[in-house]
């Protein structure tokens, strides 16, 4: 159930600034793509706009494709909230639903629909999206509680099984570890090696020990100047971007020497 | 302070166990090398002394001279104000003086804005307790005349009128609260509305009034008295602030949570009703009472278009209907002979609403502990 993703000429606009231009990439299915880059060179943008998040935010919008199994994500015909349904989303920040409780949030993604669920299929759900995100053995008995009581790192998890409980195609996730402590960023990495094989990821991150460890492919993006449009710089396999990429501009941001 | 030798974990002020004597000449006669962060105090009781010091010698001015009890409170606070900043300006420094100065200040207009809330209560309860009774409460004023007789007809009438404007205000109110928030974006539309909206808010009542009498007189012809109408002005006057205090409870919902549903494919107005308004229950529900207890005393337009009687009217859409404020009116300003049972009972009445508007904020903040998101653990 997993799907690769096209991206060819993308622009992407807040009204009239233009954040970031011209992104070609293909993002292969099945595997976990990183995002790196200095802080507001459009990771996330570009990230938001492979759901169509980033229509949310008013006077912001996209031009160029995002071809995913076939059809273009900016089609005239096609409703933002069923690309949503498709293609799933963690964010920076954990954000359980405060009004519901641990079980409730698993399930947000239908009950939140109005979907009929019967309680065994509910139940099974839960139980099987909990596992996915390795947060089961922890909260297993107390799925009535409310979500917000869980630490940072579980209401993380939580988060995550949330999001593959309504079984995208794939898994967007912008910086998923960037308010967690190391154990439980080890936890999500963990997760995220075996949601690959389920789901194709794509993960920003600033952290570039954790693009090298859990990634297959890597985009890096940077800003041409301050003030210009973010762009991809270079797209490789990890192991090349890390090792012995192509561009001066990579080696000197992996190396530390500048952002 | 050069070369700080810090080797004890001193709080930077002596606490007040052990007051440091105030002749203690510093930081000059320490040996340079050291860094002092010791001062001289006051002692901790240094207030009270000087609040009595001032209370005696205003007392004595005031006796000598023959002020009265606010001549004297007045006189000792200015005195306590001058006298303990002066002093610890001497003992203390001048950053003490003036942390003591603005304490004064602030605990005096705090005082001086209990003044008229305590009175209040007091006079209302002392005036309105005697009248309560179960024939009081339970009694209209029917056929009475002098003695006995009660508000039951102008409880039943506020609390109509008050429960159909809500039921008007509550649901458009919400709705423009929502709409501002969530579709306006800020555009000319949201940003007429709230202008229109504050302008709402400055309405004097008893224009509100006089429109829903012009309007039902376009319906029922002139002297139209009914309930109803009243509701439709009280509604005016909510209005406004149900949408301000919405608002403001929506605009609390974060975003995150928003882009969470939206994240799992939820619509937006599924994404309103089921996460957004749920979060923000407690402050809408809060909010919608603190409204209703703002307008369950309005007097101006219920005496225009609610009218007066001496009977209960359980009808909103037909014939006159008391309501407390306008008994209240009523009985102080033509008590009927003797004057002394009309009064007594307007002073009743105004402890009873008092006591309502009361309850209701009571059951705000119960409402608002209940619905508030659950923390857990």
């Amino acid at each position: 159930m997993a799907k690769s993703i096209d991206v060819s000429d993308l622009d992407i606009y807040y009204g009239d600034f233009k954040a970031v231009q011209n992104v070609n990439m293909t993002i292969q299915s099945r595997s976990v793509t990183a995002l790196i880059g200095p802080s507001g060179c459009g990771k996330s943008t570009f990230l938001r706009s492979l759901n169509r998040m980033h229509e949310v935010i008013p006077g912001a919008r996209v031009e160029g494709k995002i071809v995913i199994d076939g059809q273009d994500l900016y089609g005239p015909d096609v409703d933002p909230v069923d690309v949503r349904r498709q293609i799933g989303m963690v964010f920076q920040r954990p954000n359980p639903f405060p009004t519901m409780s641990i079980y409730d949030n698993v399930l947000a993604g239908s009950r939140l629909n109005a979907k009929r669920l019967s309680k065994a299929k509910g139940d099974e759900i839960v139980e099987k999206s909990l596992r996915g995100a390795n947060l089961w053995t922890e909260v297993k008995d107390r799925l009535g509680k409310p979500g917000q009581g869980l630490s940072g790192g579980q209401q993380q998890r939580l988060c995550i099984a949330r999001a593959i409980a309504v079984e995208p195609q794939v898994l967007l996730m912008d910086e998923p570890c960037s308010a967690l402590d190391p154990i439980s960023t080890a936890a999500v990495e963990d997760l995220i090696h075996e949601l690959k094989t389920d789901y194709t990821i794509v993960i920003v991150t600033h952290n570039m020990q954790q693009a090298a460890r859990v990634s297959q492919e890597t985009g890096f993006f940077n800003l041409a100047a301050a003030g210009e449009p973010g762009e991809l710089v270079e797209m490789n396999p990890t192991a090349k971007i890390f090792g012995n990429p192509d561009e001066k501009a990579t080696e000197a941001y992996i190396s530390g020497r500048f952002g | 302070m050069s070369s700080p030798h810090l080797k004890t974990n001193r709080p930077t002020e002596p606490t007040e166990a052990s007051p440091m004597p105030a002749t203690v000449t510093e930081p000059e006669t320490r040996a340079p090398d050291r860094m002092s962060m010791h001062r001289s105090r006051l002692p901790h009781w240094a207030p009270w002394l000087v609040a009595v010091v001032a209370a005696a010698l205003s007392a004595l001015l005031s006796l000598t001279l023959g002020w009265s009890v606010a001549g004297w409170a007045v006189l000792a606070v200015v005195v306590y104000a001058v006298a303990l900043p002066g002093w610890s300006r001497v003992v203390e420094n001048s950053r003490t003086a003036l942390d003591r100065l603005v304490t004064t200040l602030v605990w005096s207009a705090f005082a001086v804005a209990l003044v008229p809330l305590v009175s209040l209560v007091t006079k209302v309860l002392v005036e309105g307790a005697p009248a309560l009774s179960a024939e009081f409460l339970t009694f209209s004023m029917r056929n009475v005349v002098g003695e006995g007789g009660g508000i039951y007809h102008a409880i039943i009438g506020t609390l109509l009128i008050t429960l159909a404007a809500t039921l008007i205000s509550v649901p458009v109110g919400l709705m423009s609260a929502i709409y501002l928030t969530e579709y306006g974006n800020n555009g000319r539309t949201a940003r007429t509305i709230t202008f229109l909206v504050d302008v709402m808010t400055g309405i004097p009542s008893i224009v509100a009034g006089l429109f829903a009498y012009a309007l039902f007189v376009l319906f029922f012809g002139e002297g139209v008295r009914l309930g109803f109408g009243g509701a439709v002005a009280l509604s005016l006057l909510m209005m406004p602030i149900v949408v301000r205090s919405c608002e403001e409870m929506l605009k609390l919902v974060p975003a995150d949570l928003r882009e969470a549903s939206y994240a799992l494919g939820v619509p937006k107005w599924r994404t309103i009703t089921k996460v957004v308004l749920p979060t923000s229950l407690a402050g809408i529900i809060t909010g919608v009472t603190l409204a209703v207890a703002r307008v369950i005393g309005e007097t101006a337009p219920l005496l225009i278009i609610a009218g007066s009687t001496d009977s209960v009217n359980m009808n909103l859409f037909a014939e006159r209907m008391m309501t407390l404020p306008v008994f209240i009116y009523y009985s102080y300003t033509q008590p009927g002979v003797p004057a002394e049972f009309g009064q007594e009972r307007a002073w009743g009445a105004a402890l009873v609403l008092i006591v309502i508007v009361m309850a209701l904020n009571l059951l705000a903040r119960a409402v608002g502990h209940y619905f508030a998101p659950k923390s857990g653990h």
